[in-house]
């Protein structure tokens, strides 16, 4: 069995194994991988959400068994020292020798630190691996400490720097990018995207500094400020230095493998170096006399080297690489292809250019007009992918290259065409090369239905993740041309659309999950068909979680909202946030006699936090002895309906809006819905309750309530619409009643009314049609439907603390009265929060 | 402290039980869905996957958050394959292997479980 030594353990090195053990004949040899960090590898790509997480594990490329599942001997913390040629042997850091009869060099490289006086200062830092983050945090967490306002600087404006700016900006000190030349991104971008993308990040407050060069780092043992020369100087208690990339390439030089004159291991075609027994790939190699500092062009050489070593000598790597780029910078889009931008002499640009919005758009095309020949997109870059690959492909352009960018005028539609008309070769996932024919077919021969399936089959989409959209079109498209419309099915085990489960339990008069999964479904069912499914019930027999609680999302099952540390909050309603000095005592007394942590919310009425699973029960006794009852902060069901205190105090008052909130919050209190829903009354339109932003609103007006529907605050905001104008109060409850009901019979599961009212075709005008006009002839089933689950409102809370079925569950333990000493609090000004999590 | 939590848990498969534990009635188990057992210093989540006639037991602890919450997950298949939802940010673990399917925070520990008289015992090596 012949030994194959893969020197350097992180993505590229990585691949090459991955793609090695893939291979059958890879069983004639055996693997040895040394990787000098101390843990395998991970994904660099993505290590800024590390800041997020400081979740190592989450970036790993595969867990540390499945070197040893698949017959690798990986040896973490060891560095290579020494390659001996002659015998074929390297020999490593803790003096350990190996022999081999191939040797693959994917040992990456290093951050570039410029030579500048004072580099060495503490508080100075690079951005390469896990631990340069780790140190980054703790010396970060040094300096808020003594100094709040702390100020980070990023030496270097690239791609790499941008993204540091962003991480020390999230670590909550002032980001500085001080870059030598005279914009950002000097190698992807002309001047004016890089103006463009330099306006956005500062209205983002990151302070940008180009055309700097720094001649010293300021301090006495750790780092206080910059110095630019001629008194110019920036203050700052970090640095971050990312100003390019050097190649590992000692172990070549010590052995005298060609190199590269301002280094890189020389390597050809097959990705050998000098010396035929030993290969370079990844960012040590240098092919075309260039370093590649991207993953793609890695894990092509990785794939070649495999092929190579196995003695397929056809796979060999492009004369070309492309080195175009998508990426999100700290949220804005920016990408180049081809030739980002070149003098007149070459080509032609259009450039469309937006600076209100943030957004560049430039292409260039060939003096015949006839070809692509790159381009630059700051801003939006959702037509990438298309450009990208028409560039890629040489596809013909359209006679009016400018559409490309700046969108079709009348009719026709897109200018790109499909996705479908690209040639089957075309690479569409570029991190793990997988061209459009491969996505096709895994769809027509191999039965793929989904983009998931498809994912899995072909590994597309499981990269950088940017040619998602693209596959999910291609999938769609190949689906049609079988004959199979994509269905929006609710997951593996219904292959029904939620409007259509809605219809069939309905019509068939199905009574619980197991019935409806043993006759329309198939399998066990799954944590999302599941609480979908319960909803439904709800909202049909209008049955409480208690029924069948096991199918119920964790916090309906309990009817309470889990917290960080697995204890519960507990909401009892205030409709309209209306509440009694004597109610406010009595809630007052009883957090105090549970120690819970209480706080005002957001929806105008009050949460208590921080109850163990076996005290609920008793809390809500005492709250329901108190007059209160549940709230259903836990239910994808009615909420709050906000109010303003309206024409009973209020000067500017035309109405009393606190009086019709409360009036519509019992009205709707308990109905299941797709998701939550809210509602607001605002006594004018000063809307001091906010109506607009929520699922359901009324304003009063001259002569009556404006009534407006599927407004959203939360992730994607969107102001409510208006359904109707000065209606009386009966008439508009009426018009809310029929799109609630509308609503909860075709929404899609956890959409909320918003997206449903977006998607809905011919938006707000059909459904004014539906509700008012009566268009589907429906209303009056809507209003019986609606009328009959406000009528058969209980509150499960109730239900709950008097069954002692139901009372049973609220236990930790089963075979124990002992409580979960897991949970530890600590204290918070004079209340008390869940211990941080580790 | 992570750690020696995480490692109070290791899968014991059949043939390496010596204990069967006595844990509680099988009705304290909710149909389709699980509750959770003390057994020494452990956390046992034990699930009654009555569709499919099957018991499963695993530590309580989330290996994501570390704190002490499947049991009160939620239980399903995926291609068939048991599994068990963490109710806080729902990462999903095969019952039957105690892999992450959804993402590659390590496995978790599995117990084999039987059930008679109407009694639920877990087993456990020590
Ligand atoms: C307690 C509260 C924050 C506070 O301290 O003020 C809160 C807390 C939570 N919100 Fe909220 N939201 C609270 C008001 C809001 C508001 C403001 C409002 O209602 O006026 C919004 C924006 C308005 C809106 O919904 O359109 C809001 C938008 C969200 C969203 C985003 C929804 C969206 O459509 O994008 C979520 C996530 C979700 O539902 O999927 C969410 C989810 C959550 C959850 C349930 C997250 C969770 O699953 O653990 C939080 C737990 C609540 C608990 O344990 O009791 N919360 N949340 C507020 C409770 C209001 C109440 O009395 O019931
Ligand atoms: C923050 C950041 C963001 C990035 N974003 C992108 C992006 O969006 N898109 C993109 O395409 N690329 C991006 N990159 C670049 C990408 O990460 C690299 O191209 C890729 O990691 C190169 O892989 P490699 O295996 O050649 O080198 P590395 O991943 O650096 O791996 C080399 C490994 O070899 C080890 N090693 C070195 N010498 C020895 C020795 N003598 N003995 C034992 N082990 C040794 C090193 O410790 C290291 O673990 C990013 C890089 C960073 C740092
Ligand atoms: S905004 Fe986020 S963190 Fe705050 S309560 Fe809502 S869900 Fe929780
Ligand atoms: S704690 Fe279990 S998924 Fe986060």
């Amino acid at each position: 069995m012949k030994t194959i030594i893969v020197v350097g353990n992180g993505m590229v090195g990585y691949k090459f194994c991955e793609k090695f053990v893939a291979r059958e004949e890879s069983d004639r040899f055996k693997l040895v991988v040394f990787g000098e960090e101390p843990r395998a590898a991970y994904d660099r790509v993505h290590l800024s959400e590390f800041f997020e997480n400081q979740d190592a594990q989450a970036l790993e490329l595969a867990p540390i068994d499945w070197y040893a599942d698949n017959g690798i001997e990986l040896i973490v913390n060891e560095r290579v020292t020494d390659i001996h040629r002659k015998t074929k042997s390297i020999t490593t850091a803790s003096d350990a020798e190996y022999q081999y009869d191939y040797l693959v060099l994917a040992t990456g490289s290093v951050p570039f630190v410029p030579p500048i006086q004072g580099v060495e200062k503490e508080g100075v830092f690079v951005y390469r691996t896990i631990e340069d983050l780790e140190g980054m945090l703790a010396y970060a967490e040094k300096v808020k400490e003594v100094k709040p306002n702390g100020k980070a600087a990023i030496l270097g404006g690239g791609l790499l720097g941008l993204e540091a700016g962003k991480a020390v900006m999230d670590m909550g000190l002032e980001p500085h990018v001080v870059e030598y030349a005279p914009k950002l991104m000097p190698r992807q971008l002309d001047a004016r995207s890089s103006n463009v993308l330099q306006l956005t990040l500062e209205n983002m407050g990151i302070h940008i500094h180009s055309g700097k060069a720094t001649n010293r780092i300021l301090g006495n043992g750790s780092i206080t400020g910059m110095d630019f020369g001629e008194d110019d100087t920036l203050e700052v208690d970090m640095l971050v230095v990312s100003a390019g990339i050097r190649p590992r390439d000692e172990l070549g030089k010590t052995c005298d493998l060609e190199m590269g004159v301002r280094g890189g291991i020389v390597v050809n075609d097959q990705m050998q170096t000098s010396d035929p027994h030993i290969y370079a790939i990844g960012e040590v190699a240098l092919y075309n006399q260039m370093i590649y500092g991207l993953v793609a062009p890695g894990y092509e050489m990785a794939e070649v080297a495999v092929n190579q070593i196995l003695q397929n000598g056809t796979v060999r790597m492009q004369k070309e690489i492309d080195m175009s780029t998508k990426l999100k910078l700290i949220g804005v889009d920016v990408a180049s292809f081809g030739i980002p931008y070149m003098p007149a002499e070459k080509g032609l640009s259009i450039i469309y250019e937006n600076k209100t919005k943030g957004i560049y758009k430039r292409i260039n095309v060939s003096h015949d007009g006839k070809t692509l020949l790159g381009g630059i997109m700051v801003g939006d870059a959702e037509d990438y992918s298309i450009l990208h690959q028409m560039y890629l492909n040489n596809m013909p352009l359209p006679d009016n290259a400018e559409e490309l960018i700046v969108g079709a005028r009348g009719e026709g539609g897109s200018p790109f065409g499909s996705a479908m008309d690209l040639p089957d070769t075309a690479i569409i996932c570029s991190c793990e090369a997988v061209t459009k024919g491969a996505v096709c077919c895994s769809v027509l021969e191999d039965g793929h239905e989904t983009v998931k399936a498809v994912a899995r089959a072909t590994k597309a989409t499981t990269g950088c993740g940017g040619c998602k959209p693209m596959v999910a079109d291609l999938v769609k498209e190949s689906l049609k041309t079988l004959g199979k419309t994509v269905k929006e099915r609710i997951c593996e085990h219904f292959d029904y659309s939620r409007q259509e489960l809605f219809d069939i339990v309905k019509l068939r008069g199905i009574q619980d999950y197991d019935e409806l999964i043993d006759t329309v479904g198939n399998g066990h069912g799954c944590e999302v068909c599941k609480p979908a499914v319960a909803a439904i019930f709800a909202s049909i027999y209008n049955e409480t979680a208690n029924k069948q609680n096991t199918i119920q999302d964790t916090n309906d099952r309990y009817l309470a909202n889990i917290q960080r540390n697995g204890t519960y909050s507990v909401v009892p309603r205030v409709a309209g946030g209306e509440i009694t000095p004597k109610q406010l005592m009595a809630m007052g007394r009883i957090a105090q006699k549970y120690d819970l942590y209480t706080k005002i919310t957001g929806g105008q009425r009050i949460d208590m936090f921080g109850a163990k699973l076996h005290e609920l029960p008793l809390i809500w006794e005492e709250l329901i002895k108190e007059g209160f009852e549940t709230g259903q902060a836990y239910g994808k069901s009615l909420r709050t309906v906000k109010s303003c205190v309206g024409s009973t105090w209020c000067r500017y008052g035309m109405d009393e809006s606190v009086s019709f909130a409360v009036e519509i919050e019992h009205r709707y209190k308990g109905i299941r819905s797709p998701h939550k829903l809210k509602g607001g009354v605002s006594g004018c339109i000063r809307e001091c309750a906010e109506a607009r932003c929520k699922d359901f609103g009324f304003i009063a007006v001259e002569g009556g309530w404006n009534v407006y529907v599927a407004g959203n605050g939360g992730a994607n905001p969107r102001h409510a619409e208006l359904l109707a104008e000065k209606v009386d109060k009966k008439t508009a409850l009426t018009y809310v009643d029929r799109f609630i009901m509308y609503y909860i019979k075709t929404a899609q599961p956890l959409q909320r009314t918003a997206p449903w009212l977006e998607k809905l075709e011919g938006g707000i005008t059909y459904l004014q049609n539906v509700v008012i006009n009566d268009s589907l002839g429906i209303a009056a089933e809507l209003d019986l439907e609606m009328q009959a689950l406000v009528d058969s409102y209980t509150c499960e809370w109730k239900e709950a603390v008097e069954t002692p079925e139901i009372r049973e569950r609220y236990t930790h333990f089963v075979n124990s009265d002992e409580t979960d000493d897991n949970i530890e609090f600590v204290s918070l000004r004079e209340q008390k929060m869940p211990k941080e999590w580790a | 402290m992570t750690e020696l939590k995480l490692n109070t848990y290791e899968t014991v498969a059949l043939n390496q039980v010596k204990i069967w534990f006595k844990a509680a009635p099988a009705s304290k188990f909710p149909k389709d869905g699980g509750a959770c057992i003390k057994y020494k210093d452990k956390q046992i989540a034990v699930f009654n996957f009555s569709r499919e006639g099957t018991w499963y037991a695993c530590q309580n602890l989330c290996p994501h958050k570390m704190e002490m919450v499947l049991s009160r997950g939620m239980i399903g298949e995926e291609r068939l394959e048991a599994k068990v939802a963490c109710p806080l940010h729902k990462n999903t673990f095969s019952l039957k292997t105690g892999n992450h399917l959804n993402g590659d925070l390590g496995a978790i520990a599995t117990y084999p479980v039987k059930v008679e008289n109407d009694f639920v015992y877990v087993g456990f090596s020590e």
